[in-house]
């Protein structure tokens, strides 16, 4: 099977940043299994969308911020990014004020990209 | 008809005690075993590091986890694998890494053992069947 038709990882994103460290550490995972070498799928979903604002560096609590994070992917050949329009209309979003490239989904696609996809985690 | 056997691999994202998560997993890990499938992975990940813990003291009339993920790992002989990135921010350490930053002890022993998110993403691809447990 070539790179290209092997089904992608799925991480999905569903938190904010600073609240927790479940996107940080979903991040992670995107980065690591993109360094071993498996295409990897990105979806920002729920409050994962908030990640995508632009500006998110270090808060004020002083955790580490995820923008830098969000910078590395395309170093690390993660260029599909998805996120689900739906949650970005809910928090007054448009693809346009986002500070990465995001292509956005309607929900009724993400049945078929989880089922589609290789594994999937979801953070 | 009887199925054929899958590989089993199981995240753990919850903590013990404090969410549900860690004592579904524990429960799912047992019942696969029991189906005649293989566990042969059980990744801890997230806040689920903390069931990693040796030092871990819960009540004797709670379910006792720990002890739980012992028994599978000399009992079926699964891996129970630590994230080492999220274990040592959260004072998860065993005794290598306790004498390598100069702590005073450590908190966590064999069968459970430290290891790279590497072996996650190996798990997904090497298993038949990667589930996750997170609160």
């Amino acid at each position: 099977m070539s790179e290209e038709t092997a089904p992608a990882m799925l991480v999905i994103l569903r938190h904010a940043p600073h609240d927790s460290s479940w996107l940080r550490e979903g991040l992670d995972v995107a980065l690591v299994a993109a360094a071993f070498g498996q295409r990897v799928t990105l979806l920002f979903l729920g409050d994962g969308v908030e990640a995508l604002r632009p500006g998110q560096s270090a808060g004020a609590l002083g955790q580490k911020g995820t923008h830098p994070t969000l910078d590395m992917l395309a170093m690390y050949d993660i260029e599909d990014i998805r996120v689900d329009r739906d949650s970005l209309e809910r928090r007054g979003l448009t693809p346009d004020a986002l500070g990465w490239t995001a292509a956005p989904v309607d929900v009724e696609s993400l049945p078929a990209l989880i089922a589609g996809s290789a594994a999937v985690f979801n953070f | 008809m009887q199925n054929a056997p899958l590989r089993y691999a199981v995240v753990v994202q919850g903590g013990p005690y404090s969410h549900q998560a860690a004592h579904s997993a524990l429960r799912f890990a047992r019942a696969v075993i029991a189906a005649g499938h293989r566990l042969q992975t059980v990744f801890f990940y997230h806040d689920g590091v903390y069931n990693a813990s040796r030092l871990a003291a819960p009540p004797q009339d709670e379910p006792q986890l720990r002890e739980g993920w012992q028994a599978l790992a000399s009992e079926h002989g699964c891996e129970l694998l630590v994230c080492i990135a999220a274990a040592l921010r959260r004072g998860l350490i065993d005794e290598g890494e306790a004498a390598r930053h100069g702590k005073p002890a450590h908190s966590l022993e064999a069968p459970f053992v430290l290891t790279g998110l590497g072996q996650l993403v190996q798990a997904a691809v090497d298993h038949d069947r990667l589930v996750t447990f997170s609160p």
